[in-house]
């Protein structure tokens, strides 16, 4: 349990720095939310043909030179767009900043499929010669890559390194940067996810092979958690990425907080490659909430992670049901209705587009709910319309992944 | 081809893999690297360039002979020449 009384031990978050198919920072992100805007669209793919995605189209250029970013990945280049926003709002001057005592944490679901199979199509155009193999192949795609393009880009000379943790590695790239914080390893994170998925067919391919790939002839309402036509996952690149502090240190500058990390859980459900468990799910929940000293009716807004595929939904649902199945008080949501599954970002992105509800207090609904799929009926399941509600004091984010990994992050209202 | 157009090919590698560099100003008997924020990444590029436009293949002995524009035409040229004569 966190210890409220050490502000060295409490860890908050100071800056937001994201990108997502609708919206390219936390305010035209939140109010496209409360506004029920898609990002989704069609787009054509290598072998596949028309997909539907979420593609990001935050400028490129702004924080990267032409030749880094040929040289780079789509990863690393969400990577320094998130994460100089992120500085830029959390109001430090970076260059007065003791820049070694910084970290960067990056969750990534995957990386290096993209620029492999570009390398292995490029030498398909030379009779498969591995002369004509790329000699970038190498720094695009090791595992820490995203975070070290941050780290070259912002000469930041803190540790930095990727958390691999399938579609909950958002919020295991936040946990990583409050653990960092806490061991005083460093004296800011950077800490989030990052997904440039949609560039790769593989992953694309993979789903529709497991009949895990959303499609519907209008691509903003393909991804639909909860529904009962729901047919997949839709595959979205973005990225969050927060700076995080602790307590002591943001209000000796005088930080705007955001909010407080408070509490988190991860676990494994042992079970199965892809399936997901109720038990673990369960579990996991459970531990978020005994160490963050909470009950589960203390929780104001659990956002789920479901993906929209058949299976996975329910499951989680009978885990929400087991732990919040009393609480009168919490709100359920989803985010991927709107942005569709951001893989490695998903985790962080979805808890930034809560995190704005502590002040305005607004529950922001799960979206294309036509006909509410009966095992998924929640109590408190906010459908379609925003709900606005007295006070937000506790978020829930849920992130879960292949391989049964688990995780949920509890925020708090920052009160002194 | 002739010497301008070696150049012209040279520089139009160039232009692809140091897009934020301006090479109207390039100073033939300089160093690259001392007019142009070039490393040795991007001379594999060039190297690599090379084989994919004009089936050249520089080996790594002759990297020394990329290091100027006027030592690149001089290297270059005659390996173009055969490839022209021999197409």
């Amino acid at each position: 349990m966190v210890d409220q009384k050490n502000p060295d031990w409490r860890i908050v978050i100071t800056g937001v720095g994201l990108t997502s198919p609708n919206g390219n920072n936390l305010a035209e992100y939140r109010e496209n939310l409360l506004q029920g805007k898609s990002g989704i669209e069609k787009i054509d793919i290598r072998y596949m043909g028309e997909v539907l995605a979420g593609v990001c189209n935050f400028d490129e250029f702004k924080y990267q030179k032409k030749k880094e970013r040929r040289r780079g990945t789509r990863a690393g280049s969400v990577g320094i767009y998130c994460a100089h926003e992120a500085i830029t709002d959390c109001g430090i001057e970076l260059d007065s900043f003791d820049k070694s005592r910084i970290g960067i944490y990056c969750g990534v679901t995957e990386h290096g499929n993209v620029e492999t199979e570009n390398e292995v199509f490029n030498i398909s155009q030379y009779g498969y010669d591995v002369k004509y193999w790329s000699h970038h192949h190498n720094p695009r795609t090791v595992a820490n890559n995203p975070a070290g393009e941050i780290s070259l880009n912002l000469k930041i000379t803190g540790p930095h390194y990727s958390i691999g943790a399938a579609c909950a590695a958002g919020n295991l790239g936040v946990i990583q940067g409050c653990q960092m914080l806490r061991l005083k390893e460093v004296d800011m994170a950077l800490a989030g996810g990052i997904s440039e998925s949609i560039h790769t067919f593989g992953i694309f391919a993979s789903f529709k092979s497991q009949g895990a790939l959303a499609w519907h002839e209008d691509p903003e309402k393909a991804s639909r958690p909860f529904d009962s036509s729901r047919n997949g996952i839709v595959c979205s690149e973005g990225g969050c990425l927060y700076t995080l502090e602790r307590l002591s240190d943001a209000q000796k500058r005088g930080a705007k907080i955001y909010g407080e990390i408070v509490g988190y859980g991860v676990n494994s459900d042992a079970f199965d490659f892809v399936l997901p468990q109720p038990k673990g799910q369960t579990d996991c929940l459970n531990m978020a909430l005994n160490n963050a000293g909470l009950k589960a009716d203390d929780i104001d807004i659990v956002n789920t992670h479901a993906t929209s595929t058949p299976q996975g939904d329910i499951q989680e649902c009978i885990a929400i049901r087991n732990v919040f199945g009393n609480s009168k008080n919490t709100w359920i949501n989803n985010t991927k209705s709107y942005i569709g599954h951001a893989m490695g970002a998903a985790g962080a992105l979805e808890l930034a587009g809560n995190l704005p509800a502590f002040d305005d207090k607004i529950v922001h609904p799960t979206i294309n709910i036509d006909q509410l799929d009966p095992e998924c009926a929640l109590d408190n399941l906010v459908i379609n319309q925003p709900k606005p509600v007295d006070q937000v004091n506790y978020i829930l984010n849920n992130s879960f992944g292949m391989l049964g990994i688990n995780s949920a992050l509890i925020v708090k209202r920052f009160e002194i | 081809m002739t010497r301008d157009d070696v150049r012209n090919a040279v520089i139009g590698i160039l232009t692809d893999i140091a897009p934020d560099e301006d090479f109207d100003a390039l100073k033939d008997e300089e160093k690259l690297r001392d007019q142009f924020d070039l490393d040795s990444m991007d001379f594999l590029d060039i190297v690599m360039e090379l084989r994919k436009r004009y089936n050249i293949e520089v080996p790594e002995a002759d990297y020394e002979q990329l290091v100027t524009m006027t030592s690149c035409i001089d290297y270059l040229q005659p390996l173009l020449k055969n490839q022209q004569m021999a197409s």
